[in-house]
């Protein structure tokens, strides 16, 4: 240890760890300006724009803002019984303000996502306001109360009151088919209506069927093309990566035309009897055309990384294995197999994760049936426009992802992993 | 128990891989029980081929190899029961080095016990004792190489074919592993066929040589008699050093010829001529020719000295003798030292039964 204490002096009596960084420092610099820009650019798409994903999923201040007062009194309110005197009046100011500022309507409809019903008394509610129906120097409460019978019932005001934090979960909730039910508790929606788990599992289901048909094709290729010749590996991989070179859309297109039922695929099976005319079977719009799809456009990233890594074991093992006496399959369950295991590690988790978030496949052929999670995403990000929704299911599978990652990592070690 | 002379036995093997050309040509070669052979030739020569045939990689286009009386030609690799050190030791990356001995003992599934057993000898035989758990990555280059070579022994296999197996080592390391598989050949008495292109590796281990060129066995007989006695000019070329005179027979009888050079006579022995008007070359090792011989020789010339080559424990002089200027001579390092130097004339003497008379270049 004294050794390593002892300072190390150049011979112009600068300590050298020193005069080492010194020396070092503007090779620094000039290296982080390289990447700067690099850098740069991934903090603007992709820190930043996750970031904001994540506020917006659990952002809930729009009806903090709407109702200062209301949630103000509320504090004192238990949650029991009906609210007293004050929250009913701090509420009627509130409100009066949104409907001068023509906002009441925006109100009725958050509200009645935490409770249907809102939405009809809202209106009744502002009805009175406009008319000024509402005297202000006697009960408040009162007043309100006649309105509607809702506005009687302890619940929608717990509703009220559980959308007073400015930051919720419930979009989370709602992605896993729960909400927060009347007591605040974590409540399953009915079994009949949970979309959203199914969608997580068909995900699942078909990413991983889909990185098992990639392996189970992509290993004899990735075999092949490391062993034959240069010659025609060279063709062969030419073949492997034309899919790559060519559109999406376009390589999606061609399965649409190759799967419909009065396509190519089916008039083959007709003409060589494998199935009546009148009979041919859907093999798209369902999980059928997603998993052909799917595996033919994501194989090339089964085949890569095992192929970088075939390429790199020597014939020799193999020929070793067979001669100290173990069967063909032996030598390559035992020896060959083993080695590949990194490659088999890469591809798949590439793979996986592709086809996990995987969505413009789906959407083309995956009809129904064969959609996605992403697609679910898209769905919300277009049509109901529910962003904090849609980010905060673009969150959970992202850390879906990164879960899967942690788990590879413990299983197989990341540091095993051949990309090429 | 006698030995069976023909263990190993290739014959009228050829081998061609793309249909025109033969890689190995009518080869009949016997290998007798016990016997450490080489196959020596420069590369492209059709050793490593033959090898292979014999380890079951490839299979012979014509003719049959016999292990044991037994034609093993459609026997897969695999049941031949023959052990095999590769060139680049194909040791098993992923295994430790216990597992890469056991991994012969598992496939034929031997006990537990048995293998631990046969494990621990096999690596005392290579010195390794302790190394069981380290993986191949963590030793050094000569540690791999024993380590191979105890896979391919551990199994007791009848066979042992080594395909230039120290060709990756340094020479200080390549030197004391061929005293090292010398002696574990002669301590288990198992019949080691050895490939190599290195002709000292050849001469320091075996038994006999299979000098393979072109497709063919040159020579097939013990170190001293392939150095000694080649049979032609390119066993000669390629087993140590030669100096050559190329000329025509003209005067034959039972052991000596007269070779006319082009502007000299010498006597030579006739090995593979037979007849005047032949052209030959002769071929003499660097040491039999001696500088002022007190000995009555029968070749005697005067030559030039051209270079003069220190090398520690020789020296080496190159003359101009009878035309040809890149005769050498070995000259041993004595305290009794002549004085050599450059463009001096020097008399050289040489007996005719030295001066082999072979096939010309």
């Amino acid at each position: 240890m004294s050794s390593e204490t002892k300072q190390i002096l150049t011979t112009d009596g600068i300590p050298l760890e020193v005069s080492l960084k010194k020396a070092e420092k503007k090779n620094k610099i000039k290296a982080f300006l390289l990447v700067a820009p690099l850098l740069l650019f991934l903090i603007i798409t992709y820190v930043f724009p996750i970031g904001e994903m994540f506020s917006r999923s659990i952002d809930d201040k729009m009806i903090t803002n709407m109702l200062p007062k209301t949630f103000k009194e509320m504090e004192k309110w238990d949650g029991q019984d009906l609210p007293p005197e004050e929250v009913f009046t701090a509420f009627y100011y509130d409100f009066k303000v949104l409907v001068e500022k023509q906002e009441h309507g925006k109100l009725g409809q958050r509200l009645n996502k935490e409770k249907n019903g809102f939405n009809s008394i809202t209106k009744k509610l502002f009805r009175q306001v406009k008319r000024k129906k509402i005297d202000e120097s006697i009960s408040i409460k009162e007043q309100i109360m006649k309105v509607h019978k809702r506005w009687r019932t302890v619940e929608y005001w717990q509703a009220i009151k559980r959308t007073a934090p400015p930051y919720t979960l419930s979009k989370y909730l709602k992605g896993m088919d729960m909400y927060y039910g009347a007591d605040g508790s974590i409540t399953q929606v009915e079994e009949d209506r949970r979309i959203h788990r199914i969608l997580w599992l068909r995900t699942l289901e078909i990413a991983f069927f889909v990185t098992l048909f990639c392996f189970l094709m992509g290993y004899p290729i990735a075999h092949l093309l490391a062993t034959l010749p240069m010659k025609y590996s060279n063709l062969l991989m030419i073949c492997v990566l034309l899919p790559f070179w060519t559109s999406l859309l376009v390589r999606t297109a061609s399965w649409m035309i190759l799967l419909q039922q009065q396509g190519v695929v089916n008039d083959f099976f007709v003409l060589i009897g494998l199935v009546a005319d009148n009979n041919r079977p859907e093999m798209m719009y369902n999980k059928v055309g997603t998993y052909v799809a799917m595996t033919q456009i994501l194989l090339p990233f089964m085949v890569l990384p095992l192929y970088s890594v075939m390429k790199t074991i020597s014939p020799s093992l193999m020929r070793a294995g067979k001669s100290l006496g173990g069967t063909p399959f032996v030598a390559f369950w035992k020896v060959y197999f083993p080695l590949t295991i990194p490659g088999i590690g890469a591809g798949c988790l590439l793979v996986f994760i592709l086809a996990i978030g995987y969505y413009i496949t789906p959407a083309l052929v995956g009809g129904a049936s064969g959609t996605l999670i992403s697609n679910q995403i898209a769905f919300h990000m277009k049509q109901t426009l529910d962003w904090s929704f849609a980010s905060a299911m673009g969150l959970m599978l992202l850390s879906g992802v990164l879960v899967i990652y942690w788990i590879y990592n413990k299983l197989v070690g990341v540091d095993n992993i051949k990309l090429g | 128990m006698s030995k069976n002379p023909e263990f190993v036995k290739f014959d009228k093997v050829d081998k061609s891989y793309d249909g025109k050309v033969l890689v190995v040509k009518d080869l009949q070669l016997d290998i007798a029980e016990g016997e450490f052979i080489t196959m020596l030739g420069p590369s492209g020569s059709g050793k490593t081929t033959c090898l292979m045939m014999l380890a079951g990689f490839e299979t012979p286009t014509h003719g049959e190899i016999l292990l044991d009386g037994n034609i093993i030609s459609n026997i897969p690799p695999h049941k031949r029961g023959i052990g095999m050190v590769f060139q680049n030791y194909a040791l098993f990356p992923h295994m430790t080095v216990y597992e890469n001995l056991a991994f012969p003992l598992r496939v034929r599934k031997v006990e537990k016990d048995e293998i631990d057993k046969k494990v621990d000898k096999a690596l005392s035989m290579v010195s390794l004792n302790g190394f069981e758990t380290r993986m191949p990555a963590q030793l050094s280059g000569g540690q791999q190489q024993r380590v191979a070579v105890a896979r391919a022994l551990v199994f007791d296999p009848a066979v042992v074919l080594m395909d230039e197996p120290l060709g990756a080592l340094d020479k200080n390391l390549r030197e004391s592993m061929q005293y090292e598989i010398k002696h574990i050949h002669e301590s288990i008495g198992v019949t080691v066929v050895y490939v190599t292109h290195d002709q000292s590796e050849a001469l320091t281990m075996s038994n006999r040589i299979a000098v393979f060129n072109d497709g063919k066995v040159q020579q097939l007989s013990n170190p001293a008699e392939l150095y000694e006695k080649p049979v032609n000019s390119f066993v000669a070329e390629f087993i140590g050093e030669n100096n050559t005179f190329n000329g025509e027979v003209v005067d034959i009888d039972k052991d000596k010829c007269k070779v006319k050079l082009a502007n000299s006579e010498i006597l030579a022995n006739p090995i593979s001529v037979k007849s005047k008007g032949e052209k030959t070359t002769v071929s003499l090792r660097p040491e039999r020719a001696l500088i002022n011989p007190t000995d009555k020789m029968d070749n005697m010339f005067t030559g030039k000295i051209e270079e003069v080559i220190y090398h520690g424990d020789h020296t080496r002089v190159r003359l101009n003798l009878l035309g040809n200027s890149e005769f050498i001579l070995k000259v041993p390092n004595s305290t009794s030292n002549l004085e050599l130097k450059v463009s001096q004339d020097i008399k050289i003497g040489w007996n005719s039964t030295d001066a082999r008379a072979l096939d010309p270049k």
